[in-house]
Protein backbone atom coordinates (compact mmCIF):
# COMPACT_ATOMS: atom_id res chain seq x y z
CA UNK A 1 0.00 0.00 0.00
CA UNK A 2 1.69 3.30 -0.69
CA UNK A 3 2.43 5.14 2.20
CA UNK A 4 0.93 8.41 1.60
CA UNK A 5 -2.38 6.23 1.96
CA UNK A 6 -1.28 5.82 5.37
CA UNK A 7 -0.44 9.24 6.48
CA UNK A 8 -4.01 10.44 5.25
CA UNK A 9 -5.81 7.58 6.41
CA UNK A 10 -4.42 5.97 9.58
CA UNK A 11 -3.58 9.41 11.37
CA UNK A 12 -3.88 7.05 14.64
CA UNK A 13 -0.67 5.21 13.87
CA UNK A 14 1.46 8.37 14.24
CA UNK A 15 -0.22 9.92 17.17
CA UNK A 16 -1.57 6.69 19.31
CA UNK A 17 -5.14 8.19 19.32
CA UNK A 18 -7.86 5.79 20.08
CA UNK A 19 -11.32 6.66 21.67
CA UNK A 20 -13.01 5.77 24.44
CA UNK A 21 -16.83 4.92 24.23
CA UNK A 22 -19.33 7.18 25.73
CA UNK A 23 -21.26 5.11 26.78
CA UNK A 24 -20.06 1.80 28.15
CA UNK A 25 -16.15 3.37 28.36
CA UNK A 26 -14.72 0.71 25.90
CA UNK A 27 -11.24 1.79 24.87
CA UNK A 28 -10.85 1.30 21.57
CA UNK A 29 -7.06 1.79 19.33
CA UNK A 30 -7.85 3.44 16.57
CA UNK A 31 -10.75 5.31 16.64
CA UNK A 32 -13.83 3.67 15.14
CA UNK A 33 -17.24 4.77 14.62
CA UNK A 34 -18.82 2.18 16.30
CA UNK A 35 -18.21 0.79 19.80
CA UNK A 36 -17.44 -2.90 19.21
CA UNK A 37 -18.63 -3.90 22.71
CA UNK A 38 -22.01 -1.85 22.88
CA UNK A 39 -22.63 -0.58 19.30
CA UNK A 40 -22.65 3.27 20.72
CA UNK A 41 -21.41 5.73 18.40
CA UNK A 42 -19.79 8.41 20.71
CA UNK A 43 -16.91 7.76 21.12
CA UNK A 44 -14.72 10.40 22.42
CA UNK A 45 -11.05 11.08 20.72
CA UNK A 46 -7.98 10.05 23.35
CA UNK A 47 -3.96 9.69 23.46
CA UNK A 48 -3.67 6.20 24.81
CA UNK A 49 -0.76 6.49 27.29
CA UNK A 50 2.72 5.11 25.96
CA UNK A 51 2.51 2.52 28.43
CA UNK A 52 1.50 -1.30 28.48
CA UNK A 53 1.86 -5.20 28.87
CA UNK A 54 2.56 -7.80 26.60
CA UNK A 55 -0.61 -9.93 25.97
CA UNK A 56 0.69 -12.98 23.75
CA UNK A 57 3.37 -13.06 21.28
CA UNK A 58 5.79 -14.67 18.72
CA UNK A 59 9.24 -14.71 16.79
CA UNK A 60 9.08 -14.24 13.13
CA UNK A 61 11.81 -16.07 11.09
CA UNK A 62 10.28 -16.24 7.80
CA UNK A 63 8.99 -12.30 7.49
CA UNK A 64 7.20 -10.65 4.90
CA UNK A 65 9.30 -9.15 1.85
CA UNK A 66 9.98 -5.89 3.16
CA UNK A 67 11.20 -7.16 6.56
CA UNK A 68 13.30 -9.92 5.44
CA UNK A 69 16.31 -8.52 6.43
CA UNK A 70 15.02 -7.65 9.95
CA UNK A 71 14.37 -11.52 10.90
CA UNK A 72 14.37 -12.60 13.61
CA UNK A 73 11.67 -10.36 15.22
CA UNK A 74 8.88 -10.52 17.66
CA UNK A 75 5.73 -8.89 17.31
CA UNK A 76 3.37 -9.21 20.52
CA UNK A 77 -0.41 -8.29 21.19
CA UNK A 78 -0.40 -5.43 23.80
CA UNK A 79 -2.66 -4.13 26.29
CA UNK A 80 -2.16 -0.37 27.12
CA UNK A 81 -2.97 0.64 30.61
CA UNK A 82 -5.95 2.62 29.50
CA UNK A 83 -7.18 -1.38 28.03
CA UNK A 84 -6.60 -0.64 24.49
CA UNK A 85 -5.29 -3.65 22.09
CA UNK A 86 -2.64 -3.37 19.45
CA UNK A 87 -0.21 -5.22 17.71
CA UNK A 88 3.44 -4.08 17.57
CA UNK A 89 6.72 -5.56 17.17
CA UNK A 90 9.06 -5.64 20.42
CA UNK A 91 12.52 -4.05 20.02
CA UNK A 92 15.75 -2.92 21.46
CA UNK A 93 15.91 -6.47 23.28
CA UNK A 94 15.94 -10.14 22.97
CA UNK A 95 13.32 -12.10 20.94
CA UNK A 96 13.57 -14.42 24.12
CA UNK A 97 12.93 -11.75 26.82
CA UNK A 98 8.98 -11.26 25.37
CA UNK A 99 7.01 -12.90 27.60
CA UNK A 100 3.27 -12.00 28.91
CA UNK A 101 3.45 -9.70 31.29
CA UNK A 102 6.27 -7.95 29.84
CA UNK A 103 6.32 -4.18 30.75
CA UNK A 104 6.70 -1.89 27.66
CA UNK A 105 6.65 1.59 26.59
CA UNK A 106 4.74 2.43 22.74
CA UNK A 107 7.70 4.69 20.77
CA UNK A 108 7.84 6.15 17.50
CA UNK A 109 10.06 4.26 15.04
CA UNK A 110 10.57 3.61 12.00
CA UNK A 111 8.77 0.25 10.44
CA UNK A 112 10.11 -0.08 7.17
CA UNK A 113 11.16 0.69 4.03
CA UNK A 114 8.59 -0.05 1.69
CA UNK A 115 9.07 -1.86 -2.19
CA UNK A 116 11.62 -0.91 -4.54
CA UNK A 117 11.41 2.47 -4.15
CA UNK A 118 12.18 2.06 -0.42
CA UNK A 119 9.91 4.74 1.00
CA UNK A 120 10.58 5.09 4.73
CA UNK A 121 7.45 4.26 6.67
CA UNK A 122 6.73 5.19 10.56
CA UNK A 123 4.62 4.22 13.33
CA UNK A 124 4.82 2.19 16.77
CA UNK A 125 7.30 -0.19 18.21
CA UNK A 126 7.12 -1.95 21.91
CA UNK A 127 10.25 -0.88 24.03
CA UNK A 128 10.42 -2.96 27.22
CA UNK A 129 10.56 -0.90 30.09
CA UNK A 130 13.61 -0.50 31.77
CA UNK B 1 -36.59 -24.46 2.86
CA UNK B 2 -36.08 -27.40 0.66
CA UNK B 3 -33.93 -30.16 1.38
CA UNK B 4 -30.14 -30.28 -0.45
CA UNK B 5 -28.08 -32.93 -1.46
CA UNK B 6 -24.40 -33.53 -2.76
CA UNK B 7 -25.11 -35.72 -5.93
CA UNK B 8 -21.47 -35.21 -7.82
CA UNK B 9 -17.90 -34.51 -7.10
CA UNK B 10 -14.37 -33.71 -8.63
CA UNK B 11 -10.88 -32.41 -7.67
CA UNK B 12 -7.43 -32.20 -9.21
CA UNK B 13 -4.70 -33.48 -7.42
CA UNK B 14 -3.52 -31.06 -4.62
CA UNK B 15 0.14 -29.86 -5.17
CA UNK B 16 2.94 -27.87 -7.01
CA UNK B 17 1.16 -28.13 -10.44
CA UNK B 18 3.65 -25.79 -12.62
CA UNK B 19 1.79 -27.26 -15.63
CA UNK B 20 -1.67 -26.29 -14.64
CA UNK B 21 -3.13 -22.59 -14.63
CA UNK B 22 -5.76 -21.48 -12.37
CA UNK B 23 -8.52 -21.84 -15.38
CA UNK B 24 -6.87 -25.26 -16.37
CA UNK B 25 -7.44 -26.39 -12.73
CA UNK B 26 -11.11 -25.30 -12.25
CA UNK B 27 -12.34 -26.86 -15.63
CA UNK B 28 -10.36 -29.83 -14.54
CA UNK B 29 -12.68 -30.35 -10.89
CA UNK B 30 -15.70 -28.89 -12.69
CA UNK B 31 -15.91 -30.87 -15.59
CA UNK B 32 -15.21 -34.31 -13.04
CA UNK B 33 -18.02 -33.28 -10.56
CA UNK B 34 -20.65 -32.87 -13.69
CA UNK B 35 -19.68 -35.84 -15.31
CA UNK B 36 -20.04 -37.98 -11.83
CA UNK B 37 -23.60 -36.56 -11.87
CA UNK B 38 -24.23 -36.85 -15.30
CA UNK B 39 -26.02 -33.09 -15.49
CA UNK B 40 -26.06 -31.95 -19.31
CA UNK B 41 -26.76 -28.40 -17.70
CA UNK B 42 -26.36 -26.03 -14.76
CA UNK B 43 -28.47 -23.12 -13.35
CA UNK B 44 -25.38 -21.35 -11.69
CA UNK B 45 -21.84 -21.77 -10.60
CA UNK B 46 -20.06 -20.27 -7.86
CA UNK B 47 -16.17 -20.20 -7.31
CA UNK B 48 -14.72 -19.84 -4.22
CA UNK B 49 -11.45 -18.14 -4.35
CA UNK B 50 -9.31 -15.88 -2.23
CA UNK B 51 -6.88 -13.99 -3.95
CA UNK B 52 -6.67 -14.94 -7.93
CA UNK B 53 -5.81 -11.51 -8.59
CA UNK B 54 -2.73 -10.93 -6.47
CA UNK B 55 -1.30 -14.69 -7.18
CA UNK B 56 -2.08 -14.17 -10.88
CA UNK B 57 -3.68 -11.25 -12.09
CA UNK B 58 -7.03 -12.45 -12.44
CA UNK B 59 -10.63 -11.24 -11.25
CA UNK B 60 -13.49 -11.81 -12.79
CA UNK B 61 -13.43 -15.71 -12.39
CA UNK B 62 -17.34 -15.92 -12.59
CA UNK B 63 -18.02 -15.73 -16.27
CA UNK B 64 -13.76 -16.72 -17.10
CA UNK B 65 -14.65 -19.98 -15.62
CA UNK B 66 -18.70 -20.29 -17.03
CA UNK B 67 -17.08 -19.87 -20.27
CA UNK B 68 -14.14 -22.68 -19.92
CA UNK B 69 -16.54 -25.56 -19.14
CA UNK B 70 -18.71 -24.20 -22.12
CA UNK B 71 -21.06 -22.93 -19.91
CA UNK B 72 -20.92 -18.78 -20.77
CA UNK B 73 -24.28 -17.74 -20.04
CA UNK B 74 -25.42 -19.56 -16.90
CA UNK B 75 -25.33 -17.20 -13.72
CA UNK B 76 -21.43 -17.66 -12.24
CA UNK B 77 -20.30 -15.56 -9.26
CA UNK B 78 -16.91 -15.78 -7.00
CA UNK B 79 -17.25 -15.83 -3.18
CA UNK B 80 -14.13 -14.70 -1.19
CA UNK B 81 -13.80 -15.02 2.58
CA UNK B 82 -9.82 -15.68 2.50
CA UNK B 83 -9.12 -19.37 3.22
CA UNK B 84 -12.96 -19.68 3.84
CA UNK B 85 -13.92 -18.81 0.53
CA UNK B 86 -14.60 -22.62 -0.69
CA UNK B 87 -16.61 -23.25 2.31
CA UNK B 88 -18.49 -19.79 1.83
CA UNK B 89 -19.25 -20.94 -1.91
CA UNK B 90 -20.75 -24.46 -0.97
CA UNK B 91 -22.89 -22.80 1.72
CA UNK B 92 -23.86 -19.76 -0.87
CA UNK B 93 -24.80 -22.80 -3.47
CA UNK B 94 -26.62 -24.59 -0.64
CA UNK B 95 -29.23 -21.60 0.08
CA UNK B 96 -29.81 -21.20 -3.40
CA UNK B 97 -31.16 -24.72 -3.82
CA UNK B 98 -32.74 -24.40 -0.03
CA UNK B 99 -34.60 -21.98 -1.71
CA UNK B 100 -36.09 -22.70 -4.85
CA UNK B 101 -34.50 -20.37 -6.81
CA UNK B 102 -31.89 -22.98 -8.37
CA UNK B 103 -32.14 -26.56 -8.96
CA UNK B 104 -28.39 -27.78 -10.28
CA UNK B 105 -25.62 -25.43 -8.77
CA UNK B 106 -21.52 -26.01 -8.79
CA UNK B 107 -19.99 -25.55 -5.66
CA UNK B 108 -16.06 -24.96 -6.56
CA UNK B 109 -13.05 -23.45 -5.51
CA UNK B 110 -9.84 -23.41 -6.95
CA UNK B 111 -6.51 -21.20 -6.19
CA UNK B 112 -3.16 -20.96 -8.34
CA UNK B 113 -0.79 -20.32 -5.35
CA UNK B 114 3.10 -21.37 -7.27
CA UNK B 115 4.70 -19.49 -9.59
CA UNK B 116 3.14 -16.03 -9.02
CA UNK B 117 3.03 -13.37 -6.48
CA UNK B 118 5.02 -13.53 -2.92
CA UNK B 119 2.76 -15.88 -0.91
CA UNK B 120 3.44 -14.84 2.31
CA UNK B 121 2.74 -11.22 1.37
CA UNK B 122 -0.44 -12.24 -0.58
CA UNK B 123 -1.82 -14.72 2.28
CA UNK B 124 -1.71 -11.53 4.98
CA UNK B 125 -3.96 -9.85 3.09
CA UNK B 126 -6.74 -11.52 5.09
CA UNK B 127 -5.14 -9.91 8.45
CA UNK B 128 -5.94 -6.55 9.16
CA UNK B 129 -3.58 -4.66 6.81
CA UNK B 130 -3.26 -1.01 8.50
CA UNK B 131 -3.14 -2.83 12.06
CA UNK B 132 -1.46 -6.49 11.62
CA UNK B 133 0.10 -6.81 8.26
CA UNK B 134 1.66 -3.23 8.45
CA UNK B 135 3.44 -4.39 11.79
CA UNK B 136 4.98 -7.50 10.13
CA UNK B 137 3.19 -9.88 10.96
CA UNK B 138 2.90 -12.95 8.97
CA UNK B 139 -0.05 -15.65 9.38
CA UNK B 140 2.24 -17.82 10.79
CA UNK B 141 3.06 -15.61 12.96
CA UNK B 142 -0.86 -14.68 14.14
CA UNK B 143 -1.22 -18.23 14.53
CA UNK B 144 2.05 -18.55 16.39
CA UNK B 145 0.27 -16.09 18.82
CA UNK B 146 -2.85 -18.04 19.39
CA UNK B 147 -0.78 -21.18 20.04
CA UNK B 148 1.28 -19.31 22.91
CA UNK B 149 -1.77 -18.01 23.90
CA UNK B 150 -3.51 -21.72 24.12
CA UNK B 151 -0.41 -23.34 25.64
CA UNK B 152 -0.45 -20.49 28.51
CA UNK B 153 -4.23 -20.81 29.19
CA UNK B 154 -4.55 -24.69 28.79
CA UNK B 155 -0.57 -26.12 28.99
CA UNK B 156 -0.54 -27.05 25.27
CA UNK B 157 2.89 -28.54 24.61
CA UNK B 158 4.86 -28.35 21.67
CA UNK B 159 5.02 -31.75 21.22
CA UNK B 160 1.30 -31.84 21.18
CA UNK B 161 0.98 -29.54 18.22
CA UNK B 162 4.01 -31.90 16.12
CA UNK B 163 1.01 -34.82 17.08
CA UNK B 164 -1.35 -32.89 14.99
CA UNK B 165 1.07 -33.36 11.97
CA UNK B 166 1.96 -36.88 12.45
CA UNK B 167 -1.53 -37.94 12.12
CA UNK B 168 -2.59 -36.11 9.54
CA UNK B 169 0.28 -37.13 7.57
CA UNK B 170 -0.37 -40.29 8.99
CA UNK B 171 -4.21 -39.66 7.08
CA UNK B 172 -2.69 -38.05 4.07
CA UNK B 173 -0.21 -40.73 2.81
CA UNK B 174 -3.38 -42.65 2.02
CA UNK B 175 -4.92 -40.22 0.16
CA UNK B 176 -3.93 -40.55 -3.72
CA UNK B 177 -5.28 -36.40 -3.97
CA UNK B 178 -2.76 -35.33 -1.14
CA UNK B 179 0.04 -33.12 -1.91
CA UNK B 180 2.46 -34.80 0.35
CA UNK B 181 1.81 -38.31 0.64
CA UNK B 182 4.64 -39.07 3.33
CA UNK B 183 5.08 -39.98 7.00
CA UNK B 184 7.06 -37.37 9.73
CA UNK B 185 8.68 -38.60 12.97
CA UNK B 186 8.56 -36.77 16.08
CA UNK B 187 12.23 -35.94 15.73
CA UNK B 188 11.46 -34.10 12.11
CA UNK B 189 8.42 -32.19 12.96
CA UNK B 190 10.55 -30.16 16.18
CA UNK B 191 13.96 -30.04 14.16
CA UNK B 192 12.13 -28.41 11.32
CA UNK B 193 13.10 -24.91 10.69
CA UNK B 194 11.57 -22.47 12.71
CA UNK B 195 8.87 -20.11 10.89
CA UNK B 196 7.08 -17.99 13.45
CA UNK B 197 7.75 -19.86 17.33
CA UNK B 198 6.52 -21.45 17.87
CA UNK B 199 5.65 -22.89 14.93
CA UNK B 200 8.14 -24.78 12.62
CA UNK B 201 8.24 -25.35 8.95
CA UNK B 202 6.20 -28.76 9.89
CA UNK B 203 3.51 -27.29 11.73
CA UNK B 204 2.10 -24.83 8.59
CA UNK B 205 0.06 -26.23 5.63
CA UNK B 206 1.93 -26.14 2.29
CA UNK B 207 1.51 -23.95 -0.45
CA UNK B 208 -0.45 -25.63 -3.07
CA UNK B 209 -2.32 -25.27 -6.71
CA UNK B 210 -5.27 -27.17 -6.84
CA UNK B 211 -9.48 -26.88 -7.19
CA UNK B 212 -12.22 -28.88 -6.54
CA UNK B 213 -16.12 -28.85 -7.28
CA UNK B 214 -19.61 -30.51 -5.95
CA UNK B 215 -23.10 -30.51 -7.45
CA UNK B 216 -25.59 -29.67 -5.66
CA UNK B 217 -29.36 -30.10 -5.99
CA UNK B 218 -32.21 -30.96 -4.01
CA UNK B 219 -32.82 -33.92 -2.48
CA UNK B 220 -35.61 -34.91 -4.17
CA UNK B 221 -33.95 -34.68 -7.57
CA UNK B 222 -30.62 -35.91 -6.09
CA UNK B 223 -31.30 -39.70 -7.09
CA UNK B 224 -31.96 -39.00 -10.49
CA UNK B 225 -28.08 -38.10 -10.41
CA UNK B 226 -26.81 -40.57 -7.87
CA UNK B 227 -27.84 -43.56 -6.00
CA UNK B 228 -26.01 -42.70 -2.84
CA UNK B 229 -26.68 -38.78 -1.97
CA UNK B 230 -25.05 -37.23 0.70
CA UNK B 231 -27.38 -34.37 2.08
CA UNK B 232 -26.08 -31.33 3.85
CA UNK B 233 -28.76 -31.04 6.88
CA UNK B 234 -26.66 -27.80 8.61
CA UNK B 235 -24.95 -24.93 7.21
CA UNK B 236 -23.17 -21.79 10.02
CA UNK B 237 -21.39 -19.23 9.02
CA UNK B 238 -20.01 -16.23 11.53
CA UNK B 239 -17.57 -13.71 12.16
CA UNK B 240 -15.03 -12.44 14.90
CA UNK B 241 -12.90 -9.17 14.75
CA UNK B 242 -10.39 -9.14 11.96
CA UNK B 243 -7.57 -7.96 14.27
CA UNK B 244 -6.29 -10.88 16.94
CA UNK B 245 -5.82 -7.49 19.24
CA UNK B 246 -9.78 -6.72 19.29
CA UNK B 247 -10.82 -10.42 19.91
CA UNK B 248 -11.65 -10.96 23.92
CA UNK B 249 -8.64 -13.70 23.95
CA UNK B 250 -6.35 -14.49 21.50
CA UNK B 251 -6.45 -18.59 22.35
CA UNK B 252 -10.19 -18.30 21.51
CA UNK B 253 -12.31 -18.95 18.10
CA UNK B 254 -15.27 -17.29 18.50
CA UNK B 255 -16.79 -17.51 14.82
CA UNK B 256 -15.99 -21.28 14.76
CA UNK B 257 -17.90 -21.62 17.93
CA UNK B 258 -20.38 -19.81 16.76
CA UNK B 259 -20.44 -21.10 13.09
CA UNK B 260 -20.96 -24.57 14.87
CA UNK B 261 -23.78 -23.20 17.23
CA UNK B 262 -25.75 -22.33 13.84
CA UNK B 263 -25.13 -25.00 11.78
CA UNK B 264 -25.96 -27.98 14.43
CA UNK B 265 -29.39 -26.08 15.77
CA UNK B 266 -30.06 -25.94 11.77
CA UNK B 267 -29.50 -29.57 11.09
CA UNK B 268 -30.72 -30.53 15.01
CA UNK B 269 -27.66 -32.13 15.72
CA UNK B 270 -24.89 -31.99 18.18
CA UNK B 271 -21.42 -32.85 18.34
CA UNK B 272 -22.15 -36.19 19.82
CA UNK B 273 -23.56 -37.21 16.59
CA UNK B 274 -20.57 -36.50 14.30
CA UNK B 275 -18.70 -39.76 13.31
CA UNK B 276 -16.04 -37.84 11.00
CA UNK B 277 -14.52 -34.53 10.58
CA UNK B 278 -12.89 -32.31 8.18
CA UNK B 279 -11.53 -29.54 10.41
CA UNK B 280 -9.24 -26.51 9.47
CA UNK B 281 -5.69 -27.20 10.12
CA UNK B 282 -3.66 -24.27 7.99
CA UNK B 283 -1.27 -24.65 11.50
CA UNK B 284 -1.55 -27.40 14.00
CA UNK B 285 -2.66 -25.26 16.78
CA UNK B 286 -5.72 -24.76 14.41
CA UNK B 287 -6.94 -28.20 14.53
CA UNK B 288 -6.61 -28.04 17.88
CA UNK B 289 -8.36 -24.82 18.82
CA UNK B 290 -11.13 -25.61 16.49
CA UNK B 291 -11.67 -29.17 17.56
CA UNK B 292 -12.26 -27.40 20.78
CA UNK B 293 -14.47 -25.10 19.88
CA UNK B 294 -16.82 -26.78 17.69
CA UNK B 295 -17.52 -28.79 20.65
CA UNK B 296 -15.83 -32.30 19.27
CA UNK B 297 -13.32 -32.12 22.28
CA UNK B 298 -13.10 -30.28 25.85
CA UNK B 299 -12.13 -27.04 26.50
CA UNK B 300 -8.47 -27.14 26.53
CA UNK B 301 -8.01 -30.85 25.59
CA UNK B 302 -7.45 -30.62 22.05
CA UNK B 303 -3.94 -31.24 22.45
CA UNK B 304 -4.57 -34.18 24.68
CA UNK B 305 -6.91 -35.61 22.29
CA UNK B 306 -4.18 -35.79 19.37
CA UNK B 307 -2.09 -37.66 21.77
CA UNK B 308 -4.14 -40.14 22.93
CA UNK B 309 -5.03 -41.32 19.39
CA UNK B 310 -9.04 -40.00 19.74
CA UNK B 311 -8.91 -38.15 16.56
CA UNK B 312 -6.55 -40.25 15.00
CA UNK B 313 -8.64 -42.80 11.85
CA UNK B 314 -9.48 -45.92 13.63
CA UNK B 315 -10.13 -43.81 17.48
CA UNK B 316 -13.00 -42.19 18.53
CA UNK B 317 -13.89 -39.50 16.27
CA UNK B 318 -11.32 -39.37 13.31
CA UNK B 319 -10.23 -36.11 12.16
CA UNK B 320 -8.87 -34.60 8.94
CA UNK B 321 -8.97 -38.46 7.51
CA UNK B 322 -8.05 -36.87 3.90
CA UNK B 323 -4.46 -35.59 5.66
CA UNK B 324 -6.22 -31.98 6.12
CA UNK B 325 -4.31 -29.00 4.99
CA UNK B 326 -1.49 -30.00 6.43
CA UNK B 327 -0.60 -33.28 4.01
CA UNK B 328 -3.19 -32.81 1.38
CA UNK B 329 -2.14 -28.92 0.40
CA UNK B 330 -3.99 -25.78 1.48
CA UNK B 331 -4.83 -23.98 -1.98
CA UNK B 332 -6.94 -21.76 -0.29
CA UNK B 333 -10.11 -21.22 -2.12
CA UNK B 334 -10.65 -24.80 -3.10
CA UNK B 335 -10.06 -26.27 0.74
CA UNK B 336 -13.33 -25.70 1.49
CA UNK B 337 -14.86 -28.03 -0.85
CA UNK B 338 -12.23 -30.62 -0.66
CA UNK B 339 -13.32 -30.91 3.01
CA UNK B 340 -16.72 -31.68 1.44
CA UNK B 341 -16.04 -34.29 -0.64
CA UNK B 342 -13.79 -36.03 1.88
CA UNK B 343 -17.03 -36.35 3.87
CA UNK B 344 -18.79 -37.16 0.53
CA UNK B 345 -16.72 -39.86 0.27
CA UNK B 346 -16.27 -41.28 4.01
CA UNK B 347 -20.67 -41.19 4.28
CA UNK B 348 -20.37 -43.10 0.98
CA UNK B 349 -18.39 -46.03 1.95
CA UNK B 350 -15.83 -44.73 -0.56
CA UNK B 351 -12.53 -43.44 1.54
CA UNK B 352 -10.45 -46.52 0.55
CA UNK B 353 -7.91 -47.17 3.19
CA UNK B 354 -8.79 -44.20 5.06
CA UNK B 355 -12.83 -45.28 5.65
CA UNK B 356 -14.13 -44.55 8.77
CA UNK B 357 -16.45 -47.98 9.38
CA UNK B 358 -20.16 -46.99 9.16
CA UNK B 359 -19.80 -43.25 9.24
CA UNK B 360 -23.03 -41.64 8.28
CA UNK B 361 -23.19 -37.97 9.64
CA UNK B 362 -20.05 -36.14 9.28
CA UNK B 363 -19.21 -32.63 9.74
CA UNK B 364 -16.45 -29.90 7.88
CA UNK B 365 -15.42 -26.48 9.09
CA UNK B 366 -13.70 -23.76 7.07
CA UNK B 367 -11.88 -21.17 8.77
CA UNK B 368 -10.61 -17.63 6.91
CA UNK B 369 -7.86 -15.20 8.18
CA UNK B 370 -7.11 -15.95 11.75
CA UNK B 371 -10.40 -17.02 12.27
CA UNK B 372 -12.39 -13.79 11.40
CA UNK B 373 -14.58 -16.10 9.36
CA UNK B 374 -15.82 -19.66 9.70
CA UNK B 375 -18.56 -21.61 7.95
CA UNK B 376 -18.99 -25.10 9.13
CA UNK B 377 -21.03 -27.64 7.46
CA UNK B 378 -22.82 -30.95 8.61
CA UNK B 379 -23.71 -33.67 6.21
CA UNK B 380 -25.75 -37.04 6.28
CA UNK B 381 -26.56 -40.12 4.53
CA UNK B 382 -29.36 -39.80 2.78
Amino acid sequence: MPSPRYWREVPARYRLEGARCRECEKVVFPRRRVCPACRGNHLEPMRLSRSGRVVTSTVVHVAPTDLGMEAPYPVAVIETHEGARLMAQVTDCEPSEVKPGLEVSLEFRRIRREGHSGILCYGYKAVPSR
Amino acid sequence: MREVAIVGTGMTRFGELWESSLRDLFAEAALAAIEDAGVDHLDSIYVGNMSAGRFVGQEHLGPLMADQIGMAGVAATRVESACASGGVALRTAFLEVASGASDLVLASGVEKMTDGADVTDVLATAADQELEAYQGITFPGLYAMIARAHMEAHGTTEEDLARVTIKNHHHGALNPKAQFRREFTLAQVLGSAMVAEPLRLLHCSPVSDGAAAVLVCPLELARHYTDRPVKIIGSGLATAPMALADRRDPAALDAVKRSAERAYEMAESDPGKIQVAEVHDCFSISEICCTEELGLVERGRGGQAVQSGETALGGRLPVNTSGGLKSKGHPVGATGIAQAIEIYQQLRGEAGDRQVPDAHCGLTQNMGGSGASSVVHIFERA
